[in-house]
């Protein structure tokens, strides 16, 4: 679990993570903010369902990948989060290929 | 029509911002594309905003990036952040995605300054939840003042021991560094020494560093020469073995890191020749003195090209920069020459300086090519070692007909985390030189548009 090292934070948003409410610091990537409420699994990978988190904060590997208003498939590390902003964790078969390429799934 | 610049830069970190500075100043046009909210790359990332109250001590390397930061600011260069380039062509246009739209620009000139990424480290488990690079852990220190409690830390090379003198500073107790520096680079390493007796002070720094940690308490423990990360749905613990003895951690957080290597996604899909750098085991972007590529008016600045770090970045930003607008008929070859002379000088010294550290910190054979055949080397695709041996086996020349045999390489991070694995690993099955195997071809769009807008692009293009 990560924690914050900054005791009183002046500055939160309310998001909606898989439907519920939780209070995180404001200007932080959605990716700082689901870690920082405790959320280890992104994602679950179209090809064997593994579970996946991010592993690079950087934009570089694509484990990052979750539902971001209604969207699929957006870089939870590269997106900074949004007072009432709606997360939703990917599951397998929401699993849209970013690049349009194979399109598996449904979402 | 789309819009005009005399030169475009990519990337807004120590090189793109240098080379933006020089530029503005001799009055070109200048645009500057970044994926980042705000500049800084990675080394400077969050440092311009005010540190909160509270936030630990990042280093003195960190806050030495203030006043490049400022001079960019205060140049006239345009600087459009949260800018996701996905095409560049050969005749310079450039295709990108701001505030969720596409947007195009043609340039005269083209620097790419798009930075390093961590080297992956495949080794069995590190796609489990809870494992993360120490890349990974440092921007969220930076950027969010967050930490974990109780990291394993494993790996070699200077941005690992920093992240984990970050973490003690921030008062997080570390539950163990797992070094992998093979004893027998230190011996191969010592020959570089640059000459005489002064000894580098990023040297001293370095162990300096070292030294502080295990003061500090830090469980360092060093020559572990296999790792392996634990756990069913996330990470549960991390065993390493030192000799033929295999021991267990528990914990939920393993930071990996061996070393950073050029991002060359940009350079490769534009067809920029490259070359194999064994030393660095890495590929990189052949280009001249000024950064200039194979390609007419591209040029690359900083550890896109190579790794040389923030300081050498500066300075190819800024060769670059004049060599462009040389090129633009606004500067003359002798004025290029004479501005260039003293950055010229002291890049060659910390060419020098750095060929020691690419010796001493590289990797061990195992995490550039698993030997374990189970272990995930591409991530996006869940294809293992075993399968990409396998494919060799069966007559795959390289990884781009690897393609046609599993699907390695072609998921959402179009290689980057997987292609130096899988070249790597068709040279050994076939008892060549990665040079001869070649790289991945990446192809456009390099970071994901959404279908709408691509759509809509596809229709204004004709
Ligand atoms: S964590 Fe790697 S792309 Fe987001």
């Amino acid at each position: 679990m990560f924690t914050d090292l900054i005791a009183d934070r002046e500055k939160t948003v309310t998001i909606r993570i898989d439907g519920n409410a939780h209070t995180v610091t404001a200007g932080i990537t959605v990716a700082a903010a689901l870690l920082s409420v405790g959320v280890r699994r992104f994602r679950e990978t179209p090809a064997g369902n593994s579970p996946r988190g991010p592993f690079c904060m950087m934009g570089v590997c694509f484990d990052c990948l979750c539902v971001i208003d209604g969207q699929p498939n957006r870089q939870a590390c590269m997106t900074t989060v949004r007072q009432d902003m709606a997360i939703d964790t990917q599951s397998g078969a929401a699993d849209l290929d970013p690049f349009g390429h194979s399109g598996r799934g449904d979402a | 029509m789309a819009e005009t610049c005399q030169l475009a830069i990519i990337g807004a970190g120590p090189a793109g911002m240098a080379a933006a500075i020089e530029a503005a100043g001799l009055g070109l046009s200048v645009v500057v594309l970044d994926e980042q909210a705000a500049p800084g790359g990675q080394i400077y990332r969050s440092l311009e905003k005010q540190p909160p109250a509270g936030r630990p001590d990042l280093g003195e390397d960190y806050d030495q990036g203030r006043p490049l930061l400022e001079a960019f600011r205060e140049s006239a260069a345009d600087y459009r952040p949260q800018s996701q380039v996905w095409e560049v062509t050969q005749q310079r246009d450039i295709h990108f995605q701001a505030d969720g739209a596409v947007q195009h620009l043609r340039a005269e000139h083209i620097i790419i300054a798009g930075g390093a990424q961590e080297r992956p480290v495949p080794i069995p488990g590190w796609t489990l939840p809870g494992v993360m690079t120490a890349g990974a852990a440092q921007i969220l220190l930076k950027t969010a003042s967050l930490g974990a409690r109780h990291a394993v830390f494993a790996g070699s090379g200077p941005l690992l021991y920093l992240v984990v003198w970050q973490y003690v500073q921030a008062g997080l107790p570390v539950a163990a560094v797992l070094e992998t520096t093979p004893l027998a680079n230190y011996r191969r390493a010592a020959p570089s020494l640059p000459g005489g007796l002064s000894v580098p002070s990023y040297l001293i720094k370095g162990l300096r560093l070292i030294a502080d940690l295990k003061r500090a308490g830090v469980s360092w423990i060093s020559g572990v020469e296999d790792l392996r990360a634990d756990g069913e749905k996330a990470l549960e613990a991390v065993s390493y073995r030192k000799g033929s003895r295999w021991r267990q951690i528990e914990t939920g957080h393993l930071f990996l890191h061996q070393g950073v290597v050029p991002d060359t996604n940009l350079t490769v899909s534009l067809g920029c020749r490259h070359t194999w750098n064994a030393v660095q085991a890495c590929w990189h972007v052949e280009r001249d003195i000024w950064g200039g590529t194979s390609l007419d008016g591209i040029s690359v600045a900083g550890d896109g090209g190579g790794i040389g770090g923030a300081m050498a970045a500066r300075l190819q930003g800024r060769l670059a920069a004049l060599s462009a607008a040389q090129r633009l008929g606004v500067l003359s070859a002798e004025e290029r020459d004479r501005r260039s002379r003293k950055s010229l000088r002291i890049l060659t010294r910390e060419g020098r300086t750095r060929k020691f550290l690419d010796i001493l910190y590289h990797p061990r054979d195992r995490f550039r090519r698993p030997p374990d055949d189970q272990t995930v080397v591409c991530r996006c695709e869940e294809i293992t070692a075993g399968e990409v041996r396998a494919a060799a086996a069966l007559g795959c020349q390289g990884p781009n007909q690897l393609k046609a045999f599993t699907r390695a390489g072609m998921g959402p991070c179009q290689g980057r985390q997987c292609g130096l694995t899988v070249s790597e690993i068709l040279a050994q099955a076939h008892g060549t030189g990665v040079a001869d195997i070649g790289h991945l071809r990446t192809r456009p769009p390099l970071k994901p548009v959404t279908l709408g807008a691509l759509a809509a692009c596809k229709k204004s293009r004709g």
